[in-house]
């Protein structure tokens, strides 16, 4: 039963408007503008297949880019976006990119990033890309095609059980039996995947459902009576949390990945400094408080700074926010317990409370909600913090922070990576979004990047997927096109996904590509050299490209840094006004020995760093 | 301190249900010692039991874990008050000559029915707490037992003590 334009004309019932195609194939006219929009005819019809209703929920999801790469399976939802121009698609290369790129867009903006993939390998190439998102809580909706419902269980051409391929890495997934339940699941997904701990949600559409059709309305809203996240926080916890922060001598704030999700830094601020405690932020928390203001102690973690992990692991009582006590934060569980100190844990996912480390106070709900409720206790309190206890606990961590852990060697006749990282921060005037791959370039790009507002810094922390840097800084320069996005990745990563300097040539993206070219694995090979006798397995990366001639033959600029004081003045002309338009990969050669510190190792202590000096 | 708890679950009847809260477990390393699944008097919900092993907090995970299940409605540890629990075994035994009487009383001695009868077997159908099954099983010859057949553990709260939507 295919349903062409002409058939599906003869099925339909109409009543006031019709979207203009259809209208053209009834006047008998077929030769129409790209560019013509719904809203200019004036009939309606109330009928819709699948592919359309697919179509039409996203555009009134108000999607501005759906990240996507075709196939048989999603060939009548390709067909209806031809004849649409609400939203643009993006055709990457590899439909992992497509993901990273939603993702990535999702980051950046805080709205939930769309891609379409084909079934089968469509799907299995998304994989990644749906896990990437998922370790690090990111709303996206994916669109995937499916074999037709007659043929599902039959060993179909291209058909995998994508509902069960992804469940473990998806938030929810659903698989549409039928059209009459599209639109329904559709607005589920963009629901689920943007409330309480978002994540990513799967929506599996076999072939025939896209040509079924059905009466189309799009629901406001859908009631589920099994999904219901926590928003407000319990009043008597944050009560006990209130004063428990205001009898602290050696307070701390860890504040996570959640209070960029959660919109809430300025809350975050704003407590912070009523308070005047000491700050940290993870990886994933980077930007949503300052890294430039005093009270913020940079990152903490496996390679955070000396007084970040020091002051967590001294603290008396500890405020977490929109983080989840992961092993690459607390080192070791036994040691991070050896102190005593109180806990107050602020999360909308009551399964990330307790689940690593016992706190005291668990609070569940919205860190937006939760913190500007304990603002206005904290102002009504007749209590205030214990001052004299407070200067004496900044005395100790200015002790810490003096040892100035994030030094490195500025007279190398090498570049350093930090180097560029730094010069690049002060180029971009702090105000550039930065995506980065995986490896030790990410933690130089943590550690020299200050980043001051959040969603500014993209990368993927839980997974650790290499190859997401420049699908990111795609995903995020169509969302903000006047925007500095730089891509600080490594030549072993920007390999993963290196065909997506296509993509940036057709939609003229001008992301900056800032590689720390170490000729290593580095991240493997620092491992290698301290825990594995410097045995260097298959971490050197042979028969590199020429980077500069790989750009080019793109179409984009090229550029190979070999001297430090060549650095910046590549770094200005990569961000001049003269090549804004342009896309710039930077290939600079650095310090093949350097590695990243501080660094606890694994089943270490917080407090066991290992200092740059001590080696 | 590892202990035994039984989970009841109240979720969506929906495709793919099950496979969810199995793929949680085996995803992370939970312990399954039974689960029944069916759907209760309203057709479009399932009403699950898990008996699982573990600490305080793997238990506490646990629970948490299964109410993060978009598909999940409610969830409560029986073993947390008092409750019921029951689950249904049939066994099919080798039963010729002497043996037939024996057999028979300790199938009364235990509330067992005989629903099944040959001239060399007998199928006794048994219903109680899993350690009545078990002590069931250990009082007859295991040279007898041709096959058993566990549900595995349904339970309720007592009293007023329900899980309702
Ligand atoms: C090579 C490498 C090295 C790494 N080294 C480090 C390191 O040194 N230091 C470090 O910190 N990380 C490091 N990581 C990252 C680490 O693996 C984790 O991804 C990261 O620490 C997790 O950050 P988070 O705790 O902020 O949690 P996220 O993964 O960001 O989770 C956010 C939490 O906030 C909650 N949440 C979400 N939305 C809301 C809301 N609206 N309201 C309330 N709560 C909400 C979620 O439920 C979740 O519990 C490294 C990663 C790699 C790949
Ligand atoms: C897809 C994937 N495969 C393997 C790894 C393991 N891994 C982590 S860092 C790294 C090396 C990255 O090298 P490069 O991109 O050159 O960055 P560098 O550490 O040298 O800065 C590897 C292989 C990973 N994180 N992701
Ligand atoms: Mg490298």
């Amino acid at each position: 039963m295919f349903a062409g334009p002409g058939v599906k004309i003869k099925a339909r019932k109409f009543a006031g408007w019709l979207p203009w195609h259809d209208f053209l194939t009834v006047t008998g006219q077929n030769d129409y503008p790209h560019g013509f929009t719904n809203e200019l005819i004036f009939y309606q019809f109330m009928e819709a297949t699948g592919a359309e209703i697919v179509v039409r929920c996203l555009a009134e999801e108000g999607v501005e880019f759906v990240f996507g790469y075709p196939g048989g399976a999603v060939l009548n939802i390709y067909d209806e976006i031809f004849k649409q121009n609400k939203f643009k698609h993006v055709l990457v290369r590899h439909e992992q990119a497509a993901v990273h790129a939603a993702d990535a867009y999702a980051r950046s903006t805080g709205r939930v990033g769309v891609a379409l993939v084909t079934s089968g390998p469509g799907v299995t190439n998304a994989v990644t890309g749906i896990a990437t998102a998922y370790m690090d809580s990111i709303p996206i909706v994916v669109v995937t095609g499916q074999v037709p419902t007659p043929a599902i269980g039959l060993d179909a051409f291209q058909e995998v059980d994508t509902v069960g391929i992804t469940r473990p890495c998806v938030k929810h997934n659903f698989l549409v039996k039928d059209v009459k339940d599209l639109a329904a699941t559709m607005k589920k997904a963009f629901i689920i995947a943007a409330t309480g701990r978002p994540g990513p949600v799967v929506v599996d559409v076999p072939k025939d459902v896209t040509y079924h059709t059905t009466d189309f309305e799009y629901p406001a809203t859908v009631e589920m009576r099994s999904y219901s996240p926590v928003v407000k926080g319990h009043s008597g916890q944050m009560k006990r949390a209130v004063q428990m922060l205001l009898e602290a001598k050696r307070p701390m704030i860890y504040a996570g990945g959640g209070v960029v999700l959660g919109d809430a830094s300025e809350q975050l601020a704003e407590l912070t400094r009523l308070l005047g405690f000491p700050i940290t932020n993870t990886l994933m928390g980077l930007g949503g408080y300052p890294a430039t203001d005093r009270q913020n102690l940079g990152m903490l973690g496996m390679h955070g700074t000396y007084e970040a992990n020091m002051a967590m692991q001294h603290s008396d009582v500890l405020l977490a926010v929109g983080a989840r006590f992961d092993d690459r934060v607390i080192g070791n569980p036994a040691h991070f317990a050896r102190e005593q100190r109180r806990i107050i844990h602020i999360d909308v996912d009551p399964s990330s409370i307790s689940k690593r480390v016992k706190v005291d106070v668990p609070i569940v709900g919205d860190v937006k909600n939760v913190l500007t409720d304990m603002l206005a206790l904290l102002k009504q309190a007749k209590e205030k913090p214990d001052v004299a206890a407070l200067n004496a606990w900044w005395t100790q961590i200015e002790l810490w922070r003096s040892k100035n852990c994030l030094k490195y060697n500025r007279n190398s006749p090498i570049i350093k990576p930090q180097y560029v990282v730094e010069k690049l921060w002060e180029v971009t005037k702090g105000d550039a979004y930065v995506t980065s791959d995986v490896g030790q370039h990410q933690m130089w790009a943590a550690q020299y990047y200050k980043f001051d507002k959040p969603r500014r810094w993209i990368n993927s922390g839980g997974l650790g997927t290499m190859g997401v840097g420049l699908p990111y800084a795609m995903g995020v320069q169509l969302a903000f096109p006047d925007a500095q996005v730089a891509c600080i990745t490594g030549e072993s990563s920007i390999q993963m996904n290196i065909q997506e300097l296509s993509t940036c040539k057709q939609y003229r993206i001008p992301v900056k590509v800032v590689t720390l070219n170490n000729r290593y694995m580095g991240m493997v090979r620092q491992w290698q050299e301290f825990f594995y006798g410097s045995r260097y397995a298959e971490s050197y990366m042979e028969s590199l490209p020429d980077f500069v001639k790989l750009a080019e033959a793109y179409g984009h600029v090229g550029m190979r840094i070999d001297r430090p004081e060549d650095v910046e003045a590549a770094l200005k002309e990569a961000f001049s006004p003269a090549l804004k338009e342009r896309m710039v990969f930077m290939d600079f050669q650095t310090d093949q020995t350097e590695n990243v510190f501080p660094m606890v190792e694994g089943g270490k202590g917080l407090s066991e760093m290992i200092l740059a000096e001590e080696l | 301190m590892s202990r035994r708890h039984i989970i009841s679950l109240l979720m969506e009847n929906e495709a793919g249900a099950l496979s969810r809260v199995a793929g949680l477990f085996s995803a992370r390393a939970y312990n399954i010692e039974s689960l029944t699944v069916a759907p209760t008097e309203d057709a479009t919900l399932s009403r699950m039991t898990i008996v699982t092993v573990g600490s305080e907090d793997i238990i506490e995970q646990i629970t948490k874990q299964l109410n993060k299940l978009v598909d999940v409605i409610k969830v409560m540890d029986l073993t947390e008050g008092s409750h019921i629990e029951r689950e249904l075994m049939l066994v099919k035994l080798r039963a010729v000559g002497a043996d037939r009487e024996e057999i028979k009383r300790t199938a009364d001695i235990f509330r067992g029915n005989i629903i099944d009868v040959t001239e060399s077997t007998y199928t006794i159908e048994l219903t109680g707490a899993g350690s009545k099954l078990d002590a069931f099983l250990e009082a007859i010859d295991s040279a007898f037992i041709l096959e058993t057949v566990r549900t595995g553990a349904s339970g309720i709260g007592r009293g007023e003590r329900s899980l309702k939507v």
